[in-house]
């Protein structure tokens, strides 16, 4: 049996977003920049993907823009507050200390042009307290930015309430929902937000394009210069297809989001409760506020990388946030922030389910996962160990 | 997956060795639960032969690869022979490993050269301590962040 769980890396390509992509690429060949009429039927398609997205984002089409992906859009977004943020002598950065990398990353780069980056903890339940995060928004704040919902353990954040206090007092609010869109509701509007990141393979379009909510007036800078492509704010010419692609997948992703998310959680839960039955094991995150799709667990006395090849020869797609599988020192970082340590985040399993799990694949699964997870313990030295009294049980 | 060649799969999926000696004549174990590998070396020693060997290891798919071939490599072999058996050997009988995943072979010479000091111990023999280099991390840090 073949079963993709790895859905928050990636998702397989929605059927209607590939025929969107083929269908675009042979009709609107043209250069939306081009003055003949191929160039303006390419510009008026394009227009159209704009107009959809913006409709379902809650915001209208001027402050769409599209971008390569997730990465891109929250690299604009900070850098774009930063640089503005600076000019007035603002250098304060608000995040936490579960963001992807992409924000981690761009906020550590700051960092070191003398900017002052304040992440914020977490509960073990893996959500940020709203209480942290307004003891923290001052005037010298030049952003604030604060993920959606979680790529690891799938929690979702107070971004509605968070984005209100930063309204409130004035302070550019970004938010990654690179793993939201398309899973939950995304109302722009709702969120109080300044700049949201969305990207399109996570819900069923194509890599390499994305998205950038830009609300009228908040600062944007580019990061590619060239011609006058998205109000000159992002140069090149655009990836139409793709971008075509990636709206006909957020319409059927949104069409009917309830039942989509009724379905997924159930499965979820039934997931989850089959896996805790497992000695020794605790679901990472809160168990309610977190993505329909999200199960992620530890598991001790093993190690997720192994975890990860066993599973893979019995045809199941997984993830894990242990250091072997990055090839980093450390396990996540997100597991640390939720109070793993590091002995048993090394163990840890995420599975992400999406539109096509079956109950099938969910029995599958939790048969097969505590076969490995006991597998792998038999011949672990630090299972005996904590068998025979010798270590102590973390979980 | 293709991270890793077909000779670290098979010993991956199939592990040699697998396992505790009781009453082993020497034990030696290596690593930490903090970085995420340990390994477990257990010896039965008969006429300075390694006459069984047997491992544990809490690790990923190139730990278990590179214990499993490590105990392939001295069962059976002179003590003496067992001592000079390096890192390089492991990862290139196993036709190599990713240079990020070099460390486990490391831990594999390090966890048996663990166990023939703990016989040596035990029986009160005398040995060349610069036969042994010192069990640390210190490999830890050569990984790339």
């Amino acid at each position: 049996m073949f079963v993709y769980a790895d859905n928050a890396a990636t998702t397989k390509m929605r059927p209607s977003a590939l025929e969107a992509y083929v269908k675009t690429a042979e009709t609107f060949f043209g250069n939306p920049s081009s003055l003949h009429t191929a160039g303006q039927r390419a510009q008026e398609e394009l227009t159209r993907c704009r107009e959809e997205v913006a409709a379902v984002l809650g915001c209208t089409p001027r402050e769409i823009l599209f971008t390569s992906g997730g990465s891109e859009s929250d690299n604009q977004a900070i850098l774009s507050a930063a640089r503005a943020g600076a000019r007035k002598g603002k250098k304060k950065i608000v995040s936490t200390a579960i963001e992807h990398h992409a924000v981690l990353h761009t906020l550590k780069k700051l960092e070191g042009e003398g900017f002052n980056v304040v992440l914020l903890p977490v509960g073990t339940d893996g959500i940020v307290r709203t209480e942290d995060a307004e003891r923290e928004i001052d005037e010298n704040c030049c952003l604030v930015s604060v993920m959606l919902a979680n790529n690891e353990i799938g929690t979702i954040q107070p971004v509605e309430e968070i984005g209100a206090i930063c309204r409130g007092r004035g302070v550019p609010f970004h938010t990654d929902a690179v793993q939201a869109v398309g899973h939950l509701p995304v109302d722009v509007k709702k969120l109080n937000c300044d700049y949201l990141a969305l990207s399109a393979h996570k819900f069923g379009g194509p890599r390499g394009v994305g998205a950038l909510y830009v609300r009228t007036g908040a600062p944007i800078y580019n990061l590619i210069e060239g011609g006058a492509q998205e109000r000159g704010k992002r140069a090149g010419t655009e990836n139409l297809p793709a971008i075509a692609a990636m709206t006909a997948a957020l319409r059927e992703a949104v069409s009917d989001l309830p039942a989509y998310m009724e379905r997924v959680s159930a499965l979820r839960d039934e997931l989850i409760a089959n896996l805790k039955r497992i000695p020794h094991c605790a679901l990472n995150g809160d168990p309610v506020k977190r993505l329909c799709g999200n199960v992620s667990f530890c598991f001790e006395g093993i190690e997720g990388e192994s975890l990860l090849l066993l599973l893979d020869e019995k045809g199941i797609c997984a993830s894990s946030g242990s250091a072997c599988t990055s090839g980093s020192l450390d396990p996540s970082h997100v597991l640390l922030a939720i109070g793993r340590v590091h002995d048993v985040a090394h163990g840890s399993l995420r599975l992400t389910l999406g539109e096509d799990t079956t109950e099938e694949e969910i029995r599958y699964l939790s048969e097969e996962v505590p076969k490995v997870v006991e597998y792998l313990r038999n011949m672990s030295p630090v299972w005996r160990d904590l068998k025979e009294g010798k270590r102590q049980y973390i979980l | 997956m293709s991270l890793y060649s077909e000779k670290v799969m098979d010993h991956f999926r199939n592990p040699r060795n697998v396992g505790v000696i009781e009453n082993a004549d020497g034990v030696g174990e290596v690593g930490n639960a903090k970085c995420g590998d340990i390994m477990k070396i257990y010896l039965k020693i008969e006429n300075d032969i390694i006459a069984d060997v047997k491992f544990e290891t809490f690790g990923c798919g190139s730990a278990i690869a590179s214990s499993s071939m490590a105990t392939e490599l001295i069962k059976g072999k002179p003590l003496k022979d067992a001592l000079t058996l390096t890192n390089k050997a492991v990862a290139e009988a196993l036709d190599g490993l990713p240079a990020y995943k070099m460390h486990c072979s490391v831990l594999a010479e390090e966890a048996i050269k663990a166990a023939i000091k703990d016989y040596y111990e035990k029986n009160g023999i005398a040995y060349d301590e610069s036969l042994f280099r010192e069990t640390s991390c210190a490999h830890c840090e050569d990984r790339p962040e």
